[in-house]
This record gives C-alpha cells, sequence and structure tokens, in this order.
C-alpha cells in the first residue's frame, strides 16, 4: 500500500509541475492548459455523448484490429516456428516488410481503402501483426524438447504435439506479443485518426480541436483519454496473463 | 560453403520470387495503385539519383532528425533508467506515472509541441523523444536491477568511486536489455519521424510521400514506401553489428542463436 501512496504521489508532484508551467509566462498563453482547465474539460467532454461516440469508435475498431492480427499472426508464427524450411524461404520477406512503417502506408491506405474505418483498422492490423508473429515464433524456440520428446513417447501426433504442447507452452510469450501489438496499434490508430482517415474517433476529436477551435483543453482531453485507454489495456492483458497462464 | 550457397537462396528465392510475380501482375493488370517494381525503382532513381538535391533537402535532413531524436532520447533514456533501477524509493514515486506517460500515443501530442516549439526541427525531434524514450528508460531500469548481489558486494567493499560503480558495474550489466531497449526504439524513430513530417513541414521523407499522393503519383509514393522499408533494415542491420561488437563479452545473445 505504501508503494500506491508513493505513486500517486509522483503523479501529484508531476501535476503541480505542470500546473505551474501551464500558468508561467515562459510558456506562451494556451499552448499547455493547466490541468486544473483540463480536468474540468475532461468532467465536461466524458458526459457529453458526443466525445463518447469518439471513444467508443476509436476502442471498437482497436478491438477489432486487435483481434484480425491475432487471428493472422498466431497461425502463421506456428507455422514458421516449426517448420524451419518454411522459415527460411519466407525470412528476407518478413524482414523486408517488417521494417516499413505502418504510418508510411497512410497515403497508400487511404487511396485505396478511403476514408474509413477500414483504413485505420487495415494499417493497425498491419503494426500490430509483427510483435505477435516474433513472439509466437521465438516462443516455438523455446519450446523444451523434452515436452515435445514426452509427448510423442505417448504416441502424439504432430498436430497433437502443435496443439496440446506447444501452443500452451508458448501462450505466455504469445500474450505478452498481444499486449505489445495492442499498445502499438492503439498509435497507429490515433495517428491514422489524426492524419485524416476517419470521421470520428480520438484522433480525429483531438484534430477538430486543434484545428478549428485551437481548444488545447480539448486537445490534452483526447490525449488523457488515450493515454487511460493505453494503461487499462496494458494492465487488462498483463493481468490476464498473469491470471491463466501462470504456468 | 555450399551450405552457405543454399542458405543464401532459401533465404532470397521466394523474396525474388514474389518480386517476379508483382512485376508480372504489375505489368498485366496495369493497375495505378500497384506499379510494377521496375517502375518503382526507375522512379526511385529518377528522384534520388538523378536530382541530388532531393537527397541533400528530404532525405538527409529526416535522417539527421531521426538519429538526433534517437540519440537524446537514449542519453535521457538511460541515464534516467539507470538511477529509477537503482532506487527502489525512487521508482515508487515515478513507477504509475511513467506508465501513464508511455501509453499516450505520441501523435496526440504533435498538436502541443506545434504550440510549443512551433512547425520545424525542434517540435519533431520533441515527437520523437517523446515517443522513443519509454523503451529505453523501461529497459535500462530492468537492466540496473538485475546487476547481481555478488556484484553490488563486491564494488561496496572494495568502496569504488561513485562514477565508477555506475560506469563500470551497472552500466555492463544493464547493456543486454539497454540494447534491446535502443533497438525497439530505433524502429519506433523511424516511424514518428515519418507522422512528424507528415504534418509539421514541408520537407523529409514523409512530407514528400504526402505530396506524391496528393499529386496522384503512386510510383514515387511506392518508392517512398521502399526506402523507408530499406532504411528501416540498414539502421536495425547497423545496430546490431554494434551491438554485437558491444556485447561480444556477453556469453551469446539469443538473438545470435536464431540467426
Amino acid at each position: 500500500m505504501r508503494a500506491f501512496t508513493r505513486g500517486l504521489l509522483g503523479i501529484a508532484g508531476f501535476l503541480v509541475l505542470w500546473e505551474l508551467l501551464g500558468r508561467s509566462p515562459l510558456i506562451p498563453a494556451h499552448a499547455l492548459p493547466p490541468p486544473s482547465d483540463v480536468f474540468g474539460e475532461l468532467v465536461t467532454q466524458l458526459t457529453s455523448p458526443e466525445f463518447l461516440r469518439h471513444v467508443v469508435a476509436t476502442v471498437l475498431a482497436l478491438l477489432i484490429a486487435i483481434v484480425i492480427a491475432i487471428a493472422i499472426a498466431v497461425p502463421s508464427g506456428l507455422v514458421l516456428g516449426s517448420v524451419p524450411a518454411v522459415r527460411h524461404a519466407t525470412r528476407a520477406v518478413i524482414e523486408f516488410l517488417r521494417p516499413i512503417p505502418s504510418v508510411a502506408l497512410i497515403p497508400l491506405a487511404l487511396v485505396m481503402l478511403g476514408f474509413g474505418p477500414e483504413t485505420k483498422i487495415t494499417l493497425a492490423v498491419y503494426a500490430a501483426l509483427w510483435p505477435i508473429l516474433f513472439n509466437t515464433i521465438y516462443a516455438l524456440d523455446e519450446l523444451d524438447p523434452l515436452l515435445v520428446d514426452t509427448a510423442r513417447v505417448f504416441g502424439t501426433g504432430r498436430t497433437g504435439v502443435l496443439f496440446r504442447v506447444a501452443l500452451p507452452s508458448a501462450l505466455p510469450f504469445v500474450l505478452t506479443g498481444i499486449r505489445l501489438a495492442a499498445t502499438t496499434a492503439l498509435v497507429v490508430m490515433v495517428s491514422v485518426e489524426l492524419m485524416a482517415g476517419s470521421q470520428v474517433g480520438l484522433g480525429y476529436f483531438i484534430m477538430e480541436a486543434r484545428s478549428g477551435p485551437g481548444r488545447m483543453d480539448q486537445v490534452l482531453v483526447g490525449t488523457v483519454v488515450a493515454g487511460a485507454i493505453g494503461v487499462l489495456l496494458n494492465n487488462g492483458l498483463e493481468r490476464v496473463r498473469r491470471r491463466w497462464v501462470a504456468w | 560453403m555450399g551450405g552457405l550457397v543454399t542458405r543464401f537462396l532459401q533465404r532470397w528465392t521466394v523474396f525474388a520470387g514474389l518480386v517476379a510475380v508483382w512485376q508480372l501482375l504489375g505489368w498485366f493488370a496495369d493497375d495505378p495503385f500497384f506499379p510494377p517494381p521496375s517502375k518503382i525503382l526507375t522512379a526511385a532513381w529518377e528522384w534520388w539519383v538523378l536530382e541530388p538535391s532531393n537527397v541533400t533537402e528530404h532525405v538527409v535532413p529526416s535522417i539527421v532528425r531521426l538519429l538526433g531524436g534517437w540519440a537524446i532520447a537514449s542519453v535521457i533514456g538511460v541515464s534516467l533508467g539507470l538511477l529509477l533501477g537503482r532506487s527502489e524509493r525512487a521508482m515508487e514515486y515515478a513507477g504509475p506515472l511513467l506508465v501513464f506517460l508511455r501509453s499516450i500515443p505520441p501523435p496526440a501530442l504533435v498538436p502541443v509541441f506545434l504550440l510549443l516549439f512551433k512547425a520545424g526541427t525542434s517540435m519533431q525531434l520533441a515527437t520523437i523523444v517523446f515517443g522513443v524514450v519509454w523503451p529505453v528508460l523501461l529497459n535500462s531500469v530492468d537492466g540496473a536491477r538485475s546487476v547481481d548481489v555478488t556484484k553490488v558486494d563486491t564494488s561496496a567493499v572494495f568502496r569504488i568511486p561513485r562514477w565508477q560503480w555506475v560506469l563500470g558495474v551497472v552500466l555492463p550489466a544493464a547493456s543486454p536489455k539497454i540494447f534491446a531497449g535502443l533497438r525497439v526504439s530505433l524502429s519506433l524513430s523511424l516511424v514518428l519521424m515519418v507522422i512528424s513530417e507528415l504534418v509539421g513541414t514541408d520537407n523529409g521523407i514523409g512530407s514528400q510521400l504526402m505530396q506524391a499522393q496528393r499529386e496522384f503519383d503512386y510510383t514515387r509514393m511506392w518508392a517512398g514506401i521502399v526506402l523507408l522499408g530499406v532504411l528501416g533494415y540498414g539502421l536495425n542491420t547497423a545496430l546490431l553489428a554494434v551491438e554485437r561488437r558491444v556485447l561480444a563479452w556477453q556469453p551469446r545473445s539469443r538473438d545470435e542463436q536464431h540467426a
């Protein structure tokens, strides 16, 4: 509990610093509204259905993107991790695709998919694929050969080993990959919304607040809410991992 | 030697095959969104080799910002991380705050940085630094915590000076973790460099990409995407080479075993 209080104190200290900075003449007026203003606005926004619609749009698109990424990356990871020939053959392709930043694909996705939610979901899926894929492959590398041999001795077939031995022992790694992917996907999602690519969503809310009335307090409200979504996702997935896959 | 050739073939056959298929499909389909690789290469050649001013005015500043932001974030991340990692108390104070700050999507702060720093290099650096400092910082904390007890006690017994303790004991012990963090943030730097250029300026690879899209010049757009991919691949390879050198004294790392 002491650690918890200290953590709160740390956050409080940060808020005080921000408040002082925001009110000091060192910073151009309205560039950095102090937390007291931002929290007032946060309360107003959280009760406005319009804002909640943006939040729901982003979270929903994010969840869809994560599910699609899992559906693609885990099976491919299992194949690449258990069949070395396939892995060698696709290595150059993967190594070339992976470093292409998903945001570089924004212009391409915009012209091909338009300004609807497909664009941001596709780009978030692209960004989220890699951590899950690589963690699945690494997890299969870490697989204890003793477990595999034991299962084989008891007459388990190749697919049986994959699903009953390899997958359960890989699950903690895979979940870590999903946790990393979720954070990355959130960043990409908000960026795409910011760069134009949808008519709803937190990023769109931030962009509108900035470009229209220049309401920096609203920009920061959007930022804080996006951060909160990130924390919730991260902690939630970490808790899932600890609770259900603690082997 | 024969093994090497087989491995080379194994590695590049599929890659070359895919490029060939794309080339053929590109020829036959003649889809403006998917130009064949030959056209992309020609565009890249015309764009960057025949007009070197494009390289000096767009590509080089982009890379300088990317590396500059990454370097600043690394210095901040490593020094702060080692400090926090060696003090449990400090980490208790800072932990929850760090978790929250790390979760903020950096592009969301671009509007704030735009007002605070005005459009231009400093705003872009701020975006990159804020976005990539977290992996380095958190990995340094982890690394600094992992100094084994014998080393801690031995250093205490010999009462070595403080700077020697940090640079000679904590830093080397933490370095494998630090490098892992540096690698993550290097590839993140590339992402944030592009994002900051999509809004912040009229120079840089990101802004050229956006411009190519606005002019419906999809071949150039693809050339830009390929350039970013090559850049990411090159930077990662370079850092891996440095890591292998610096950490040569370490027992073989996992990555190498897999390679």
